[in-house]
């Protein structure tokens, strides 16, 4: 699938998305619209991960660390055929392994996240352990910008330039928004490139939400040697959805019956506006 | 039985034997090799350890990624800061889900005495044992750690291993011992009273055995090396045939030895029983018997224990 493809892609995961929270009463539509290009980007056009390799000691590891957007890798690993549609249509309903946040009962999950500030960590000891094993495996770690004031974050970040892991690579969501407000306003990460640059990473920025700007700069990023890599992604939450755009209240809401029909709407619009 | 042996000692030879025998073990620390003594596993495996620095939580974490990829990772710090400060990791990145990750908590209860209170957990076993799922260990000698360590590293599962820093009398080199998680093990036998105690108490509650023998009181020993998951057989057994039980801890009464205990207990048998540990208090700083002295952690104290709880019957 080309660039333009995959955003039409994007467009209906996350109805998909939406209609998992809709139905299911729960789940974070802002982060999902948000982080969706991000995720799309990285699953149709990087990751070397499939429903047959899911043993595969040579397959790429990613992790959501960000897990509150567990709708959007949802839709994205059943659209890859990692496990069936009804089995996902009982997300966040009771005994489900669909959970609010993911868990590595499910086909495709590497690691259970969503207390934040684990997945940086977790990321650093699976690109370690590639390196003992000589396999050829990248890491992948996305990130929320929130969730950056968690200090374990940058434990991991000190520990993956000391140890030179040139096969991570981490992408940070950079919605600027969080639960109460903007992370400006909340716990200001500052000029993220210099701090990231200062712990000994090599640094790269782009649009967050266009597939053909993330392909490119996450294979340049891919490049890195001798250091790890990360990718600002500079998204807009509630992307696709005109009145979840920027508003820090969308983080976690379930749309109306009137909002969902809007959402759906919109996002059909945009989806066919692509050319 | 009655010689001296180091645990952290036999903890750091098993480690290197078994990385001997086992590539996928993995060796991490948080800048305290000089009390984990792990320089007897990197000398031989420099490669398969790492120095993170002082950043438990950050060790957890990468212990719980390398697991996820089939090696199995062994962490050390004191426990303060690893069941302490590393509590969320060991909960959400290594016990739900259950990851192969072995966490040692070194320098345990008041061991470290000098350190003062802030180094000193009193605390870890009740965190550790409230994760669903987690094994929950502690060894009372160097004899014992070697089985035990050797018998985690074969156990697929994340598990807690509380290490006292002192050296202790061995009493498990007995014909017959086997360790077996989940399994205590009767070190003397006795009608009067049992005395259930875990890591460096079972030296004292051998110690106490022997004086309650002096004045004519027959007391069973319970070398309870696993609290979780704990024993209930042994314990049922013990009430059956004793009558009256104490449990004795170096670690807080609430929510380590002695709560698992009252809780088998408590549903299943009425007899009279007492907690001996540290009651609800932080330590002090000063020489580590000193320290023990000041809580009652002493044969003398479990020995007043046991003559309380016969007198309840
Ligand atoms: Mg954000």
């Amino acid at each position: 699938m080309n660039d333009t493809e995959l955003s039409r892609k994007a467009f209906l995961l996350r109805e998909q998305a939406a209609g998992l929270i809709y139905r299911g009463k729960s789940g974070h539509i802002g982060s999902d619209f948000s982080v969706m290009d991000i995720l799309v980007t990285l699953f149709y056009l990087h990751l070397n991960v499939s429903p047959a390799q899911q043993t595969d000691p040579s397959r790429d590891r990613f992790i959501l660390s960000k897990g509150h957007t567990a709708e959007a890798l949802y839709c994205i690993l059943c659209d890859k055929g990692f496990f069936p549609k009804e089995e996902l249509e009982t997300f966040c309903q009771f005994g489900s392994k669909y959970t609010g946040h993911p868990n590595k009962n499910i086909n495709g999950v590497e690691i259970n996240s969503g207390s934040l500030g684990h997945g940086l960590p977790v990321g650093v000891g699976m690109a370690l352990a590639g390196r003992m094993q000589g396999q050829p495996y990248r890491v992948y770690v996305v990130m929320g910008d929130g969730e950056l004031a968690e200090g374990s974050v940058w434990e991991g970040a000190m520990a993956a330039s000391h140890f030179k892991l040139d096969n991570l690579i981490v992408i940070i969501d950079r919605n600027r928004l969080q639960i109460s407000g903007t992370t400006e306003s909340v716990m200001n990460p500052g000029d993220l490139r210099s701090r990231f640059e200062s712990f000994g990473w090599q640094v790269w920025e782009c649009p967050g939400n266009r597939i053909d700007a993330l392909d490119q700069t996450i294979s340049e990023a891919k490049a890195s040697v001798g250091a790890p890599a990360l990718v600002i992604a500079n998204t807009i939450k509630g992307y696709g959805y005109s009145a979840a755009e920027n508003q820090a209240k969308w983080h976690h809401k379930v749309p109306s019956e009137e909002e969902y029909q809007q959402i759906l709407e919109e996002l059909k619009e945009r989806r066919a506006m692509i050319e | 039985m009655g010689n001296t042996g180091s645990v952290k000692q036999a903890y750091a030879e098993i480690l290197a034997q078994l990385g001997k025998e086992n590539e996928k073990i993995v060796a991490i620390d948080a800048d305290l090799q000089a009390c984990s003594l792990t320089d007897k596993f990197s000398d031989s495996f420099p490669d398969r350890h790492f120095n993170v620095g002082i950043a438990e939580c950050n060790m957890v974490g990468i212990a719980a990624g390398m697991a996820t990829c089939g090696k199995i990772p062994f962490v050390h710090s004191f426990a303060m800061f690893t069941a302490g400060r590393a509590y969320d990791q060991i909960r959400n990145s290594v016990v739900y889900p259950h990851l192969n990750v072995k966490v040692m908590g070194m320098y345990a209860g008041f061991t470290n005495g000098e350190d003062g209170p802030t180094h000193q957990c009193v605390e870890d076993l009740s965190l550790m044992r409230t994760i669903p799922g987690n094994v929950v260990l502690c060894p009372s000698d160097a004899n014992e750690t070697k089985q035990m360590v050797r018998a985690v590293a074969e156990y697929d599962g994340p598990c807690y291993i509380r290490m006292p820093r002192s050296a202790t009398q061995t009493h498990t080199d007995i014909p017959g011992y086997q360790f077996e998680i989940g399994k205590g093990v009767e070190l003397c036998d006795g009608k009067d009273v049992a005395i259930i105690a875990t890591g460096i108490m079972v030296e004292r509650a051998m110690q106490a055995a022997q004086l309650l023998k002096e004045e004519g009181i027959c007391a069973r020993v319970i070398d309870m090396h696993t609290i979780k998951p704990i024993d209930r057989q042994i314990i049922l057994k013990a009430a059956d045939e004793t009558g009256a039980i104490v449990t004795t801890e170096d670690h807080n009464i609430i929510g380590g030895l002695g709560s698992a205990v009252a809780e088998v207990l408590a549903e299943n048998r009425c007899v009279p029983f007492i907690r001996h540990g540290v009651k609800d208090a932080f330590g002090k700083s000063g020489k580590f018997e000193a320290v023990m002295e000041l809580h009652g952690l002493t044969a003398q104290g479990i020995i007043a224990c046991a003559k309380a709880v016969i007198a309840q019957k």
